[in-house]
């Protein structure tokens, strides 16, 4: 049977240790190098680049995080022998693992990191569709010849330079299809190699519960549940006929991927629909000037992240979340798309007022949708309020100085309430 | 209830109620007209609440009486039955349907008891007046196309009308804009008019009016309240609750050191504009005006689609001047003018640019540049 040494990419037939290097981490599996659809996950991302940049922290429980109000976006491995789990509530999280370190996320620190994994599998194929900051699938298709190895290898030439290169550790999925692919990278985790191959494809699904499949949240777990749908195998009793009536779309979807089959490609533009940015309180308010304040710095941040990208929006959106977790959204569309901070502002302000929603709330977002290019933003300025123009122009001029002196070198006095 | 009416006057009247009854709405008989018969004329009510259009037109009336049945439903029967054609209605009180009869076509439509139709409140109206058909109609076209459609400032949803001081005199004056461009027109003030309060009158009745005035001899009687306006023929009487807000200062908006004078002829550079704008395929299509000596250059570069370019010669004598504008703003001020040629006043590539017909005053015409 075909095999390959993770650690030092040997290929050979067969056995459960590499016969020049003699470690036991083996791939071995029949179609091992004839399939080129794979999803790398990087493992417990965050807290492993935590980690790799304070080494005081290794061998501790670590927990990446917001306030006790937040919750775990990821924690490593050792927090999870505690039973941590991400998206567990903070508080609960510590209960479970009260000696565990809790880290705030450094967002622009794992994006580039993020960035470095990108570039790593850019050089292996252009067909790369990322999913997150920390996971993407790829479509080695047809690259054996150019890399004068099969993808099985260059795979685990990603994962070696990763730990080599970066610090930071990666589990690989490969089989023939992206739904394969995506729970494949989840089997062997971490430091995980993982193959699906067609011929096992049915007999490995069979006995796996419902959820597994890729978009199957509660609500449609809970949905397949009242049919009687739990496994795997349950759906595969069910005539596409019949799984098409009840759950319209969905319902194909699950007949061809109870079967394995999968036909969507990998997607190298994963295009953006939406910039977006929400702050949950530490304490739940209901106070207007406190909220005023999250309004004008949600709407900063959204503004710098969409001039960063060049990008502007047609369609401001307010997102509210009460303190009993009723949700509340607005929209509002505009002329012309905007990416300035003053405009998503008091667009953002005016869907708040007119929203007229009694606190306290717990969360407050605001967003810019149906986006365009930023050369389309921003062209015309209001008649009605003559003020704009040079609301726009100190914000231009804001930008050049926070450019060359950094983001605190001037602020507005609302963004400190 | 018993009538009969001829096809082409029902049809004009169901036609008005079923433009005012309300598509989408949750209570049922707001979809219905309220037809009610009395002497020698029958009047057909319909509303959606904030409109109410009542028209009373003459038919031979069997049986008094009156019903509700669905405006549209009557509509399309109306309109589907051949010209010319005698329609008789009677209502079966024992079966609670109406039975439109014509020809050899018999419907029976459901109804709904005429107690439960809601009639506008009547309201004292603190001005009445008389308005001719061509100067109403007048005031509210050229005003409308800036009536904005943005729910945050609903004050900006309509055509604020109110009396002002135009350069001879009081008049009665339109003002409708959506803080890009801005549209006031005025007329002499009609007798009566004076101490009229400023009403701001909704995009829909702004609509719904325009079926009244299309006969150039038709003397409109307008009555004003604070909370309602009305518009009334001989036949049709339609009230209208107003847009409860205050309409922005627009005086301040309406710049008056704007020097620089192109005078074009409209219809030219309407089609100018219009070709050259085909290339861009942003919704928001920038169109950027080079003037120079007697010479205007339009053009449109649209790094995705390609770029266009057209000369017309036009009166300017100022210094050059570049300056762009959303292409359908200004399209739809230029189609404002039907006489004489256009005249753009500007100050610079960033302020607002003032253009009217001509040297006429009573209609003038604001819209704000844009970045190019």
């Amino acid at each position: 049977m075909p095999a390959l040494c993770k650690d030092c990419l040997a290929m050979f037939d067969g056995g459960h240790r590499c016969p020049v290097c003699r470690s036991p981490r083996v791939a071995a599996h029949p179609d091992l190098f004839a399939l080129s659809i794979a999803h790398m996950d990087c493992d417990a991302f965050y807290a492993s680049v935590e980690k790799r940049d304070d080494p005081s922290i290794r061998d501790r429980p670590v927990i990446v995080g917001g306030g006790t109000r937040g919750v775990v976006s990821t924690c490593c491995y050792i927090a999870r022998i505690f039973g941590v789990r991400s998206a567990m509530p903070m508080f609960q999280a510590l209960k479970l693992c009260p000696e565990a370190v809790v880290v705030r996320p450094r967002m622009e620190v794992y994006a580039a990191v993020s960035r470095q994994v990108r570039a790593m599998m850019e050089a292996m194929t252009p067909a790369i569709e990322p999913l997150s900051l920390d996971e993407a699938f790829l479509d080695l298709s047809g690259t054996a010849r150019l890399h004068g190895a099969p993808p099985a290898v260059m795979l685990a030439r990603l994962l070696r330079r990763m730990e080599t290169e970066l610090g930071i550790s990666g589990s690989v999925g490969l089989s023939h299809n992206k739904f394969l692919a995506k729970i494949a990278s989840d089997l062997d985790k971490p430091r995980g190699f993982s193959v699906i191959g067609r011929a096992e494809t049915a007999d490995f699904l069979r006995d796996k519960p419902a959820r597994i499949i890729w978009g199957v949240g509660s609500a449609t777990q809970g949905a397949l549940e009242r049919a009687g749908i739990r496994t795997i195998a349950d759906l595969l009793r069910w005539d596409r006929q019949d799984l098409v009536a009840r759950f319209g779309q969905t319902g194909e979807r699950l007949w061809h991927l109870a079967r394995g089959e999968d036909a969507r490609p990998v997607q190298r533009d994963h295009t953006v629909k939406s910039i977006s940015k929400e702050t949950t309180f530490h304490d739940d308010t209901a106070d207007p000037d406190i909220l005023d304040g999250h309004l004008w710095r949600l709407a900063e941040q959204v503004s710098d992240r969409s001039k960063a990208r060049g990008l502007a929006g047609r369609t401001v959106t307010l997102k509210l979340k009460r303190a009993d977790f009723a949700q509340i959204t607005r929209r509002h569309a505009l002329a012309e798309p905007t990416q300035s901070a003053d405009r998503l502002y008091r667009e953002a302000r005016a869907l708040f007022d007119a929203a007229g929603a009694r606190g306290p709330f717990r969360l407050i977002g605001v967003g810019l949708a149906d986006l365009a290019p930023a050369g389309a933003a921003d062209l015309t300025q209001d008649l009605l309020d003559p003020g704009a123009a040079r609301r726009m122009a100190a914000e231009r001029a804001t930008d050049a100085i926070r450019a060359r002196f950094g983001r605190d070198a001037i602020i507005k006095g609302r963004s400190l309430r | 209830m018993k009538i009969s009416i001829e096809r082409g006057a029902l049809l004009k009247a169901v036609g008005q109620a079923q433009s005012v009854v309300e598509r989408r709405n949750t209570i049922p008989i707001l979809a219905n007209v309220l037809i009610e018969a009395d002497g020698g004329t029958v009047s057909f009510r319909a509303t959606d609440l904030d409109i109410e259009v009542v028209d009373r037109t003459p038919a031979v009336v069997d049986r008094a009486g009156a019903t509700t049945v669905s405006a549209v439903m009557l509509h399309e029967i109306v309109r589907k039955l051949p010209d010319g054609a005698l329609v008789n209605l009677s209502e079966d009180a024992a079966s609670g349907r109406l039975t439109v009869m014509a020809g050899r076509s018999v419907f029976s439509l459901a109804t709904l008891p005429k107690e439960d139709f809601p009639v506008m409140a009547s309201s004292e109206y603190s001005s009445n007046f008389s308005a001719s058909a061509p100067m109403l109609r007048r005031l509210f076209d050229k005003a409308k196309f800036a009536i904005s459609t943005e729910e945050t400032r609903y004050y900006l949803n309509g055509v604020y009308m109110h009396v002002a001081q135009g350069d001879e005199g009081p008049v009665l004056r339109c003002v409708a804009t959506d803080g890009h461009r801005l549209a006031r027109i005025d007329a002499p003030l009609p007798e009566g008019a004076a101490g009229m309060p400023g009403v701001i009158v909704p995009r829909k009745t702004v609509n719904e009016l325009r079926k009244l005035l299309d006969d150039d001899e038709a003397q409109i009687a307008v009555s004003v309240s604070e909370t309602k306006v009305r518009f009334a023929t001989p036949q049709i009487t339609m009230t209208s609750k107003v847009i409860d807000g205050t309409f922005p200062d627009y005086s301040r908006v309406i710049p008056v050191g704007n020097t620089r004078r192109l005078e074009v002829d409209a219809q030219e550079f309407a089609k100018a504009v219009d070709r050259v704008a085909t290339v861009s395929s942003e919704r928001s299509r920038a169109v950027k005006l080079s003037l120079d000596e007697d010479r205007l250059v339009l053009s449109v570069n649209a790094p995705d689609s390609g770029a266009a370019e057209e000369e017309l010669a036009v009166a300017y004598g100022d210094e050059r001047l570049e300056i762009g504008f959303n292409a359908k703003y200004l399209l739809e001020i230029a189609s404002q003018v039907d006489r004489e040629n256009a005249v753009f006043l500007f100050n610079s590539s960033g302020d607002p640019t003032l253009m009217r017909e001509g040297s006429d005053m009573s209609a003038v015409y604001v819209v704000m540049p844009m970045r190019v």
